[in-house]
C-alpha cells in the first residue's frame, strides 16, 4: 500500500496500540531544555522514578534564558545540569557550548531521516526537515519520553504543499512559509503533518528547509517534513560517513522514507512563488500575512534577527548582505542572536559579526533571546519589533508590544530605514 | 479522577493561544502553585480582565476554535488546574494543548460549532455538569437546562481514569 513518510515512520516505530487510533511510538531522540524539563524531573524524583530510558538518546540544552538572569532561571539551569550529570547524559550543552535547541541539535548530527523526535517545545517540528517525524509535546509527554522512551500519538493525516516556480530575488524560505500559513490558516493543519515538495524545496539548503518546517506549528501542524535527498546527505555526511560506502548509497537508503506515489493526502496545495513579494505579518496571528508593500512605512523600535526560525548562518549571511556598509536608523535598536556557537564563530570568520556591529547591532550570545520575551530584548508597551522569529502573539515579546514577522532580509532593511521597507529596492543581496 | 463541572467562564474568541493563557515570563517558575495568580493574564478579549467577576469561581471554560494554540507549555493546563478549572469545552483545540489536558487527567471536550453556539446562549453564571461515563454534559442557567452528547477517544478516557499519562504509561510500559 502506498504510504506517506510519516506513516512509514509510524509503522517502523510502533510499540503499542492501546486503543484503536492511538499509536504509541518508540522515540529515537528526546530533547530537553531548561524551561519545560525541570518540572518533569521534579515529578520523576517525587514519584521515586528518577531514571532515564537511555542517556544516549536524550539531548539537553540550556537555551531560553542563558546566562541565567535571576535566581529562578539559575535554579532551572541547575536542576537540568544536576540531572544530566546524575544520569551521565553526554550530550548536554551548557553555557559556552549552548545554542538554540532546534539549531544546535541538527547541527550536531542528532537527527536522521526516519527518526522519531519529541521535545517539550512546539517548534520541534523543525527537525522534520531531515525527513523525521518530529513533534512538540507537553511536559507530561516529555516526562514519559524520558522515563520510557515512548510517546502516544493519533496517527496524523498528511497535507502536501507543492512549492513551484522561480524564487524571486530578495525572497526567502521565511517568505514562503508565511505565505503557506496564510493559505492554511492558524489551524488548517491541526493533527496533520505538512509535507513540503516541489522544485523550490529541492533546491533549498537544509537551513532553508528548517525555516519552512519550523513554522508548521503556526498552521497547527504536528510536524513539517521534507523528503531526505542529496542536500540532506551532504549536511549529515560528517556524521554518517562511516555508515555508508558513499553519498550515493546514503541518498538511496534515505529514499525508502519518501512518501510513495499514490499515498493519501487530505489536502494538496500548490503555491507558485514566481513573482511573489516579501511577506510580513500584521496583527497577532501568524496567518495575518501581507505583502511587504502593504505594510511598508510602519515605524519599528527594535529589529531582532535570530531564533530557531532564522538564526542560522545562512540567515545571518542574508541580513549582512543588506547591512554591509550601512548603518541602522538612530531610532532603532538592532539585536542579532546567532543561534549556536558554531554559527557565531562562522559569522565571525566571514566578517559578518563585524558588519552587524559596524551597522550598530548588538550581538548577543546564542539564545532564544527576545523571541518569547522572557530574557533579553523585551519590548515596552506600544513598541514595535521587526522580527525574524515565529510568533506575533499579543504580548509575545513583552506586554503591549507588537511583533511583525519577516525574513532576515526584510528585517535588515527595516533596521536600516527605521521602518518596514521592501528589500527589493536594495536589490538582490543589497548590491544596489 | 479529578472533579469535573461547575460555573462556566465563557471566552468568546477563537485562537486563544497559550501565551495569553500564561505569559512566557512566568515559565521560570518550577512549581505549578506559583502560576496560579497569572491565569489568562494577557488574554486579548473585549470586556475581559483576569480579575473580572466570574473568573475566580469558574470551574469550566467554554470557548471557540483552536483553543490553546502556540507554545507547547503545559503551564497552560496547569494554571487552569491550579484555579480548579478541569474542563475546557471548545469547537476545536490545538493538538498539543488538547493532549496536555488529557495527560494531566483533565477534560478537553470538542463540540460542533452549533453546539458551542447553544452553550453560549446561556448566561454568565451558567453551570455545567459532566457525566463522564455517560459522555454527556448538562448546562443550566436562567435560560434553562439542556444536555448534550460529546465524545472523547478511548485513550483519552483511559488517561482521565488513570489520573494522567505518567501513571498510565508507568503501569503499561
Amino acid at each position: 500500500m502506498a504510504m506517506t513518510l510519516s506513516e512509514k515512520v509510524f509503522e517502523a516505530h510502533l510499540r503499542d496500540e492501546p486503543f484503536p487510533g492511538t499509536k504509541v511510538l518508540g522515540i529515537d531522540v528526546v530533547m530537553c531544555h531548561e524551561i519545560t524539563t525541570p518540572i518533569a524531573i521534579n515529578d520523576l524524583v517525587a514519584r521515586g522514578k528518577d531514571r532515564v530510558f537511555d542517556p544516549e538518546k536524550i539531548k539537553v540544552v540550556i537555551d531560553h534564558v542563558t546566562p541565567a538572569k535571576d535566581t529562578k532561571t539559575a535554579q532551572q539551569g541547575k536542576i537540568l545540569r544536576d540531572w544530566a550529570r546524575r544520569h551521565a547524559i553526554r550530550d548536554f550543552f551548557d553555557i559556552g557550548r549552548n545554542g538554540v535547541c532546534h539549531a544546535i541539535f541538527p547541527e550536531s548530527g542528532f537527527i536522521r531521516p526516519g527518526y522519531t523526535v519529541i521535545m517539550g517545545d512546539s517548534h520541534t517540528c523543525t527537525h522534520g526537515a531531515f525527513g523525521a517525524f518530529a513533534a512538540g509535546v507537553g511536559t507530561t509527554d516529555l516526562e514519559v519520553g524520558i522515563l520510557k522512551g515512548v510517546c502516544a500519538f493519533r496517527e496524523p493525516k498528511t497535507i502536501r504543499i507543492n512549492i513551484r516556480g522561480k524564487m524571486p530575488g530578495d525572497v526567502y524560505a521565511k517568505d514562503v512559509i508565511l505565505r503557506v500559513i496564510k493559505e492554511l490558516t492558524v489551524n488548517g493543519a491541526t493533527d496533520c503533518v505538512i509535507e513540503f515538495h516541489g522544485e523550490v524545496v529541492s533546491s533549498m539548503s537544509m537551513e532553508s528547509r528548517m525555516t519552512l518546517c519550523n513554522m508548521a506549528i503556526e498552521a497547527g501542524g504536528t510536524s513539517g517534513v521534507c523528503m531526505p535527498d542529496e542536500v540532506t546527505v551532504e549536511y549529515l555526511w560528517p556524521f554518517i560517513s562511516s555508515e555508508y560506502k558513499d553519498k550515493e548509497a546514503a541518498v538511496a537508503d534515505f529514499r525508502k522514507w519518501w512518501s510513495d506515489e499514490g499515498c493519501e493526502y487530505v489536502m494538496v496545495l500548490d503555491i507558485d512563488v514566481t513573482g511573489m513579494g516579501p511577506q510580513v505579518t500584521v496583527g497577532y496571528k501568524p496567518d495575518q500575512v501581507k505583502d511587504v508593500s502593504e505594510v511598508a512605512g510602519q515605524a519599528v523600535d527594535q529589529v531582532y534577527i535570530g531564533s530557531c526560525t532564522n538564526g542560522r548562518i545562512e540567515d545571518l549571511r542574508v541580513a549582512a548582505a543588506y547591512l554591509k556598509g550601512r548603518t541602522i536608523a538612530p531610532t532603532v535598536r538592532g539585536i542579532v542572536s546567532p543561534a549556536t556557537p558554531k554559527v557565531f564563530r562562522q559569522a565571525d570568520e566571514e566578517g559578518i559579526i563585524k558588519i552587524f556591529m559596524d551597522a550598530g547591532f548588538c550581538v548577543t550570545n546564542p539564545t532564544c533571546g527576545a523571541c518569547l520575551g522572557m530574557s533579553n530584548g523585551v519590548l515596552a508597551p506600544g513598541e514595535v519589533c521587526a522580527s525574524t522569529t515565529n510568533r506575533n502573539f499579543n504580548g509575545r515579546m513583552g506586554k503591549g508590544g507588537m511583533v511583525h514577522l519577516m525574513s532576515p532580509a526584510t528585517a535588515a532593511v527595516a533596521a536600516i530605514e527605521g521602518k518596514i521597507a521592501d528589500p527589493r529596492k536594495y536589490g538582490k543581496g543589497g548590491t544596489k | 479522577m479529578k472533579e469535573f463541572g461547575g460555573k462556566v467562564l465563557f471566552l468568546d474568541r477563537s485562537d486563544i493561544n497559550t501565551d495569553e493563557i500564561i505569559p512566557a515570563k512566568y515559565l521560570t517558575e518550577i512549581s505549578k502553585d506559583a502560576l496560579k495568580p497569572h491565569m489568562l493574564e494577557d488574554l486579548k478579549l473585549v470586556g475581559f480582565g483576569p480579575q473580572s467577576p466570574g473568573v475566580a469561581d469558574a470551574r469550566v471554560i467554554v470557548t471557540r476554535e483552536n483553543f490553546g494554540c502556540g507554545s507547547s507549555r503545559e503551564h497552560a493546563p496547569w494554571v487552569f488546574e491550579m484555579n480548579h478549572i478541569n474542563v475546557v469545552i471548545a469547537s476545536s483545540f490545538a493538538r498539543i494543548f488538547r493532549q496536555n489536558m488529557f495527560n494531566c487527567g483533565m477534560l478537553a471536550i470538542e463540540l460542533p460549532e452549533s453546539a458551542i453556539d447553544r452553550l453560549f446562549r446561556h448566561e454568565e453564571g451558567a453551570k455545567v455538569s459532566i457525566d463522564f461515563e455517560g459522555n454527556t454534559l448538562t448546562i443550566e442557567s436562567a435560560k434553562g437546562k439542556e444536555t448534550l452528547d460529546y465524545s472523547i477517544s478511548e485513550f483519552d478516557k483511559a488517561l482521565v481514569r488513570a489520573g494522567g499519562w505518567v501513571d498510565f504509561a508507568d503501569a503499561r510500559y
